[in-house]
């Protein structure tokens, strides 16, 4: 195992009393707790670390943070193995397995950066200019470069862990826990009010831990703690750590992504992985900070050469020093204060190249008096080292910058510490529609007007010392803080931080080179390869609008969605099309911040909780007797209930002859249920169905068709008027909620007038259907007070009784068309009701049925089935149903029936169908022809909406839609199937005892 | 225009692209055009490319408010199929299914139409039943479909949850071969270049303000940018459309929702084919990136804000998960929105209006990318002869005052 020779033997917010091992791309190597991935690899003097997506090119460490573009790795194995991991942000735990990714057949040698010897032939866009010839050859290229394309590799195992969600509210959110933030959460917090202050690290302190700033004096770490603990002892405060808010919805509504568990060698059985928190805020404080940026010269993009501002971090908060030998090259102060950092962790800085041309001031000096050389109003023009950088060759730059001269000075090196200055991340204030201005002194966007009940604070906010961080923070908090109601108790005044005075930075955005107009790669943005000659292209192609930079060369498209590139890849257009930075815009900033697992997103609402599963009081009885379940809408409902060794068909025949000739027993317990009361509640039944309800009396049940207001049909069923403002609304099992949104909808919305009141009573009632010659029979023997002498309880009327000692609502409608009773109990007494009857019906031969017998019971009827005869485009009259239309009253719908093409002669219209091989089925959704054509197409006259053999009828029946049905009957029509032609004769859509008279017995 | 070609590439790289000419021109506004096409998205191009080719017009201006393809074009889920189940739909949309098939060619940039087949699930049994119904119209309509069992299926995606026991387990599902998905952006870019190299001006940055009418007919609009006359007016803004149509005083029947979608970080080959479920509501597919490309579902609010709420990004997201197990630990790269135009009947509206020489091709819904070349050539047919070509004549506006409506609510896996 390796010895950590980077490490520094002392300092770091590491445990060095808990080493880890960890395995990277097959080898062993040791870190420590508190390390990342990319500190562990540093301290073992790994730069190269990945692949680029494009040209394959060795790539390194760039950041130490969530803006990494190259450390990308694939991290563990099996179900938990995850691709595309920033190794800056991977905590290290012990046994750690981390491989790179996009490369083969290894890191160091991989055959897919014969692309870059072949850049010059691969510029952007380029394959919109190729692969065209000859046509059909696309799906071929097209396997290729899918082949070479994607990163890392998808588990190949389901998920193993966990994920929750949590919705809070509360009166200050505090984004980022850094100088800023902390300070604006003190502030929020002092006044009581409920602060989350949310970080994505794993302690606060943002770049206070990877400098050496101080504030009132001392440490500023010190100063960190001291307010950490005043939050932890706040009992409003919540503080989230590897929390990351990622969205920045409407009304204040924040996503945020916690990483629970993602740092645990072992994780816990309890804990969920990640937990996603939905935060609705009455005040937000964005206090996120800002991104270094790189500078944009030729071959930036060399293992080892990182940003300033990480190379400090490593030093001071890992106590791991990226190299021996350093340059450092810098267009603004920051990278002064990096070096001189790095020189008191033990990194020795040989030259510092400044683009600026005369380094002035107290860094300037501070540094030089540590021997290091400054070469200013200079250039790196270009870099060596193929795995790792070696050197970097240094000019002059002509005084406008736009190029390099004078002689060429080549410094030895193993590092490269670059800083091209800060932009603020301002991507959350963005998708809060907040609008920026640009700064261009520093060459950033800085927040303008919010749009939302949101502060800024800190540095993302352009405040570009600490002390101006602090003051902003506790001003930040102070007025969130009073905006949502609480006022402070004592002025907050922010601590004094004294800093260097600072000199402008110099803004630069392509770093010329000796050698422009060759195939030298400036990178903008570094994993998808997009070089300033990319830019360059498309805007000489006329792709100007930075939207159409963006996908034209796909800058900003990687998994950093161009944290680091974006600006840069601006400034670069801006001096292409020599326009004014800001009048290009930016493009559209999006959720999420940084990558969020589709896991923390699902939650629990996967599999089984993914929707619920509903079952109805008698679902026990069932499965104990040998049910198959069908799904209908959310219900598990029985399709049929096979005997041993008995196939569906022969199942279903005997239910539906049990049902004609003795009695059978249907669970109809799914059937929609609502209740409807108020003294209009029979006008909204009569705006709502197309047949009258005034004249229905009390104990009575009407069936009734609902339109859509394009007077199709919707939904069906029988409701019977309860008492004069007391209704009883039946709909099919699939529509209950849409239809009680439906009328909700009306009577909110359009009606409000309406002194009517619906609530859902389907899981209230359990249904048990007795349906056969002895149904009355099998009620009577079951016990009940009710008289159900065919006078005293005819057909379509509704009785209150007891029935096997339950209380009961017994309803005599039929959609088999035999006797039937629909008793109704309490759900809680729908198993017991179904065991009564299963008793008091075994003398009788009781039969259960299912969905498929109660399917071609009604067909052989022809009762309709809404969603199989019906899809949205059928009128009742389509169907043959003019009675239920009324002709005297309005309902919705009625308007649109009155529309010419409603009132076509030649409609689609519900007819029966007869094969005329009675022992051939045809295929529901089968379509329907005058006559088979030899080939498609042909024109088509109808489909078959419902089809069954028929034991009753002892043949084949079908219901189809067809045009200008009512007047075909008699008319032999063909119905093409896969090699072969099925002859059918229209017939009357009822097959079977066509004047009711069963049902009214 | 000079031709793309494997060769033109390699005499560029050898002056190292520093000669390739401009894509398309940005041309100064004239004051005075034969049409004016509103909206520079792939239907307005697509319009402008076959108004030149097919009728020879092209005193043409293609009028945009932002940067080309920037709307519709640029924010869906690049899903290109015709198995629809009603007549009026099938014909139009294999149309264009006939036309993306020879597009690259055609434009001489390479819009990446890959015909990896569109797969569409059953989870019930009335799920069958109205897949069963769908694949035996359009096989008769002559369009290619085929149903496959649940081993097929497994078959071609294995990493699909089909087991029995899943929450929303597969039964089947229907599949057109000829179906897939296209570069979205390159669809735009490259009608947009077609159009111009004959003669059509492309003009963006400028937005329509007003139209002028004279009466019941058109003279031309008003924009950022001035005046311009001309007697045809085209109006293909989707998800501005009734902005647009109020602007001439006319009011359609349209509603406009957020519409979602969102890209994984990209992965290695996982996904061939597009799988669609409308009854859980999930579609997706990879793109030759490696991303994993998904479809989310409307906001039922209505609303012009190119963006959605969280909610229905966490919905589709269980759906998804539920059926690809394995996507658990992937994660979310980007996620965005645009605005749909959606018409009572989930079906468009192409053609003309009740003010001379204004036309309007609108209300696509969540699925007018698949039909952006015959949407541009029947449109351009409406315009050249002011009459509507025999495929867009059942897409009138009339339709929904005399009531012959085409409803297409089961088409698309978008809960409308």
């Amino acid at each position: 195992m390796s010895t950590q020779p980077f490490r520094l033997p002392r300092g770091g917010r590491i445990d060095r009393a808990r080493p880890h091992r960890f395995i990277f791309n097959g080898r062993a190597y040791s870190g420590y707790a508190g390390d990342t991935l990319a500190a562990a690899l540093l301290a073992n003097g790994i730069h190269l670390v990945g692949r680029s997506f494009k040209y394959h090119r060795p790539r390194g460490i760039v950041t130490a943070g969530v803006e990494e573009p190259n450390a990308l790795v694939q991290l563990g194995v099996g179900a938990r193995s995850e691709p595309n991991l920033r190794a800056t942000q991977c905590e290290l735990y012990d046994g750690l397995i981390a491989t790179s990714q996009n490369c083969w057949p290894s890191l160091r040698f991989d055959l897919g950066a014969i692309n870059d010897r072949l850049a010059r032939f691969l510029p952007a866009g380029f394959y919109y200019k190729t692969f065209m010839w000859p046509p059909s050859a696309w799906m071929q290229y097209e396997h290729a470069i899918r082949r070479m394309a994607g990163l890392g590799t998808a588990p190949e195992e389901r998920d193993s862990d966990r994920y929750d969600k949590r919705l809070v509210h509360c009166d200050v959110l505090v984004v980022g826990a850094g100088p800023a933030g902390l300070a604006a959460a003190l502030a929020a917090g002092r006044t009581g009010a409920r602060v989350i202050l949310a970080d994505e690290q794993v302690e606060f302190g943002g770049s206070l831990l990877s400098g050496s700033a101080e504030i009132d004096g001392r440490p500023a770490l010190d100063w960190v703690a001291r307010a950490t603990a005043e939050l932890d002892w706040m009992a409003e405060a919540k503080l989230l750590r590897r929390a990351t808010v990622f969205g920045y919805y409407d009304h204040n509504y924040l996503a945020i992504v916690e990483r629970v568990a993602d740092h645990l060698a072992n994780p816990g059985e309890r804990e969920p992985r990640q937990r996603l928190w939905k935060v609705r805020a009455r005040q937000v404080v964005l206090a996120t900070g800002a991104i270094e940026r790189p500078l944009i010269f030729r071959d930036n993009d060399r293992p080892g050469i990182m940003l300033a501002g990480a190379a400090r971090a490593y030093a001071h908060r890992y106590a791991a020093v990226p190299g021996r030998r350093t340059v450092v090259f810098t267009n603004n102060d920051s990278a002064y204060a990096a070096a001189l950092d790095l020189i008191e962790a033990g990194g020795p800085v040989t030259t510092l190249i400044d683009i600026r041309a005369e380094p002035q001031g107290e860094l300037a000096d501070a540094v030089r008096a540590h021997g290091v050389e400054v070469i200013g109003g200079s250039a790196i023009v270009a870099t060596s080292g193929r795995h790792r950088v070696k050197g970097v060759e240094v000019m002059r730059l002509t005084p406008d910058g736009t190029g390099v001269a004078g002689p060429v000075k080549y410094r030895d090196c193993d590092v490269v510490c670059m800083s091209g200055g800060w932009t603020p991340a301002v991507h959350l204030f963005s998708q809060s529609r907040g609008t920026l201005a640009y700064d261009s002194t520093h060459g950033c966007f800085v927040p303008s007007r919010a749009a939302q009940a949101t502060h800024v604070a800190g540095i993302c906010n352009g405040a570009w010392t600490l002390a101006e961080c602090l003051r902003q923070g506790f001003t930040a908090g102070t007025a969130a803080a009073r905006a949502a109601g609480f006022v402070e108790v004592a002025a907050a005044a922010a601590p004094p931080a004294p800093e260097p005075t600072a000199t402008p930075p110099r803004i630069l955005w392509a770093v010329p080179s000796d050698r422009a107009g060759t195939t030298s790669k400036h990178f903008v943005d570094f994993q998808n390869d997009v070089t300033v000659a990319d830019i360059q292209l498309a805007a000489r192609e006329g792709y100007r609008s930075v939207e159409h930079v963006k996908r034209y060369t796909t800058s900003g498209m990687g998994t950093d969605q161009g944290k680091l590139g974006n600006i840069p890849a601006l400034g670069v257009l801006s001096d292409v099309l020599a326009a004014d930075l800001p009048s290009l815009g930016t493009t559209t900033f999006r959720p999420p911040y940084t990558p969020v697992s589709f896991g923390a997103l699902t939650g629990r609402d996967i599999d089984a909780l993914a929707d619920p599963i509903r079952v109805t009081p008698m679902h026990d009885w069932h499965v104990a007797n040998g049910a198959i379940f069908e799904d209908v809408g959310q219900w598990k409902r029985p399709h049929f209930y096979p005997r041993a060794g008995e196939t569906m068909r022969a199942a279903v025949d005997r239910e539906v002859t049990a049902a004609r000739t003795a009695v059978g027993i249907l669970d109809a317990s799914t059937l929609g249920k609502i209740d409807i009361q108020g003294p209009d509640a029979v006008t909204l039944l009569n705006r709502i169905y197309t047949n009258g309800w005034t004249t229905l009396e009390a104990a009575r049940c009407r069936y009734g068709l609902m339109l859509k207001d394009d007077g199709m049909v919707i939904d069906d069923g029988v409701t019977t008027r309860l008492a004069p403002d007391h209704f009883h609304m039946t709909t099919t099992t699939g529509n209950a909620a849409r239809v009680l949104g439906w009328l909700e909808e009306w009577v909110q919305t359009e009606w409000p007038d309406l002194r009517v009141y619906m609530a859902s009573v389907t899981e209230q009632w359990a249904v048990a259907t007795l349906s056969g010659p002895r149904a009355r029979d099998v009620l009577a023997a079951a016990g009940t007070d009710l008289d159900l002498a065919p006078t005293a309880f005819p057909s379509q009327s509704m009785r209150q009784g007891a029935v096997a000692g339950m209380p009961a609502r017994v309803f005599r409608v039929s959609f088999t068309g035999e006797l039937s009773y629909e008793v109704n109990v309490p759900a809680r007494c729908g198993g017991a009701l179904w065991e009564a009857l299963i008793a008091a019906g075994a003398p009788f031969g009781i039969t259960p049925y299912g969905t498929e017998a109660m399917h071609v019971l009604r067909a052989e009827k022809g009762f309709i089935i809404v969603g199989q005869e019906t899809d949205g485009t059928v009128t009742p009259l389509d169907l043959g149903l003019d009675r239920l239309v009324s002709k005297t009253k309005d309902f919705i719908g009625k308007r649109a029936l009155l529309r010419p093409d409603t009132q076509r002669s030649d409609r689609k219209q519900l007819v029966g169908l007869l094969t005329e091989d009675p022992n051939e089925v045809l295929p529901e959704g089968a379509q329907i022809v005058v006559e088979r054509r030899p080939e498609p197409p042909m024109p088509m006259i109808g489909h078959v909406t419902s089809s069954y053999f028929s034991p009753t009828l002892g043949r084949s029946i079908a219901l189809a839609l067809i045009v200008g049905g009512r007047a075909r009957h008699g008319e032999t029509l063909c119905v093409p199937l896969l090699g072969k032609t099925v002859k059918v004769e229209v017939a009357e859509s009822c097959f079977y005892d066509r004047d009711g008279a069963r049902a009214n017995g | 225009m000079k031709s793309y070609s494997i060769f033109s590439l390699l005499r560029n790289a050898l002056s190292y692209h520093q000669n390739w000419q401009a894509a398309w021109r940005s041309p100064e506004p004239k004051p005075a055009y034969d049409v004016i096409i509103v909206g520079g998205g792939g239907h307005g191009l697509a319009t402008a490319y076959y108004l030149a080719k097919e009728h020879g017009i092209t005193n043409v201006a293609v009028l945009e408010k932002g940067w080309l393809g920037g709307g519709n074009t640029g924010r869906n889920t690049t899903i290109v199929r015709s198995n629809y189940l009603w007549d009026e739909s099938a014909r139009l949309y294999e149309h264009s299914l006939k036309l993306w098939e020879g597009l690259s060619q055609d434009l001489n940039f390479n819009v990446m139409f890959s015909q990896r087949g569109v797969l569409n699930l059953a989870h019930n049994l009335h799920d069958l039943r109205e897949l069963q119904r769908r694949v035996s119209a359009i096989r008769l309509n002559g369009i290619d479909s085929e149903i496959l069992n649940v081993e097929q299926v497994k078959e071609m995606v294995p990493i699909l949850n089909c087991s029995p026991d899943s929450r929303y387990p597969v039964l089947g599902a229907s599949l057109q071969r000829r179906g897939g998905v296209a570069r979205h952006d390159a669809v735009a870019w490259g009608f947009a270049r077609a159009a111009d190299a004959r003669g059509i001006d492309i003009i963006q940055n400028c937005e329509v303000t007003g139209i002028r009418r004279d009466g019941d007919r058109v003279l031309g609009v008003e924009t950022t940018r001035g005046f311009m006359a001309a007697p045809k007016v085209a109006c293909v803004t989707a998800g501005h459309s009734s902005v647009l149509a109020a602007m001439a005083g006319l009011r359609l029947p349209i509603e406009s929702h957020p519409l979602q979608a969102l890209v994984s970080e990209p992965i290695k080959p996982i996904l061939h084919t597009v799988v669609m479920s409308a009854a859980v509501h999930v579609y997706v597919s990879q793109s030759d990136k490696g991303e994993l490309v998904l479809g989310a579902g409307i906001d039922a609010y209505t609303s012009y804000a190119q963006r959605g709420s969280l909610s229905v990004i966490e919905e589709i997201m269980a759906s998804t998960v539920t059926l690809f197990p394995i996507f658990s630990r992937l994660k979310m790269m980007r996620s965005w929105g645009g605005i749909v135009d959606v018409c009572p009947d989930a079906s468009p509206i192409i053609g003309k209006t009740p003010i001379r020489g204004l036309y309007f091709n609108c209300g696509w819904g969540t699925g007018g990318f698949k039909a952006t070349p015959g949407s541009g050539h029947v449109f351009a047919h409406t315009i050249a002869r002011d009459e509507p070509h025999p495929l867009n004549a059942p897409y009138a506006l009339d339709r929904f005052a005399n009531g012959s409506l085409i409803d297409e609510h089961g088409a698309a896996a978008v809960a409308h």
